[in-house]
């Protein structure tokens, strides 16, 4: 049982950071260069715009899930699964997601990139 | 580094936590109290903020492998300050993440999507507008090709 509650946690800290990615990027694209909007409006006005994104906000919620689902985990699971499954399969889930809900030009160097860091850290954390 | 670092520190705050029952769910904000989580959160936090900046100019698909360099550098951390052991397949994973990373920063750090120039900073309500006019952009062009 217990291993079934790690491995559901593991699923949801997957997911959630997957969506969260995928919102931040989305919300990050719609901002601008922040170094640029830094030097010609000021701080104010990136932090401004930035926190106004409702994809930012969005996209931080489920960031704060994906913790409280790492928090929980950890608690059930050692850490040595939990950290190198979830972020292993979050390179791979994010390749997916960027292809598909932002467009990103996912080549076959990336996806070569992709596996080759999640079979990495999957070897390095566990 | 931020985000290796928080990872081990939240991990050894909620090892001295304990288990969370899923019926006692504030013991959850209590673990946020332990030091050793909380800092981990705010070196989290530095993590964040360096990178959205990254994600403003380059695709995600860029920026995330190239975090993972931060996995690299805590275990060369831990064997050369820490004199920890690091096993043969733990060097496995560095050359395949440093592999990885080398495949991307050999690429394009962004997709260039054709977008309509502005003088001044884009907004969201902007932006959607950019995005309706790119859709209309491709519904012609694949038109055109079907015409064609």
């Amino acid at each position: 049982m217990k291993g079934l509650y790690t491995w559901g946690g593991i699923l949801a800290i997957t997911f959630a950071s997957v969506v969260g990615d995928v919102l931040l990027a989305r919300a990050m694209k719609q901002v601008g260069d922040v170094g640029a909007l830094w030097r010609k409006s000021g701080l104010i006005a990136v932090v401004r715009r930035t926190l106004g994104n409702p994809h930012f906000f969005f996209g931080v919620t489920a960031m704060a899930v994906a913790f409280f689902s790492l928090l929980f985990a950890l608690s059930w699971g050692d850490v040595s699964l939990v950290g190198p499954a979830a972020a292993s399969l979050t390179y791979i889930g994010n390749a997916v997601a960027a292809k598909i809900f932002l467009h990103e030009r996912v080549d076959r160097r990336r996806w070569i990139a992709a596996s080759l860091v999640a079979a990495g850290v999957a070897l390095l954390a566990g | 580094m931020f985000a290796a670092a928080g990872d081990a520190m939240l991990s050894h705050g909620m090892k001295q936590t304990g288990n969370i029952s899923i019926h006692h769910l504030q013991s959850v904000i209590l673990a946020v109290l332990n030091p050793w989580v909380a800092v981990g959160i705010l070196l989290l936090l530095a993590f964040f903020t360096t990178y959205m900046t990254a994600l403003s100019w380059a695709d995600l698909t860029y920026v995330l492998p190239a975090t993972s360099l931060g996995y690299v550098l805590l275990a060369f951390v831990a064997r050369f300050l820490l004199h920890e052991h690091v096993s043969p397949l733990r060097w496995l994973g560095i050359a395949l993440i440093t592999g990885g990373v080398g495949f991307i920063a050999g690429g394009p750090a962004l997709t260039e999507h054709p977008r309509v120039e502005c003088s001044g900073a884009t907004s969201p309500s902007f932006d959607s507008a950019q995005d309706k006019l790119l859709a209309k952009t491709r519904r012609d062009g694949a038109a055109s090709e079907v015409e064609s």
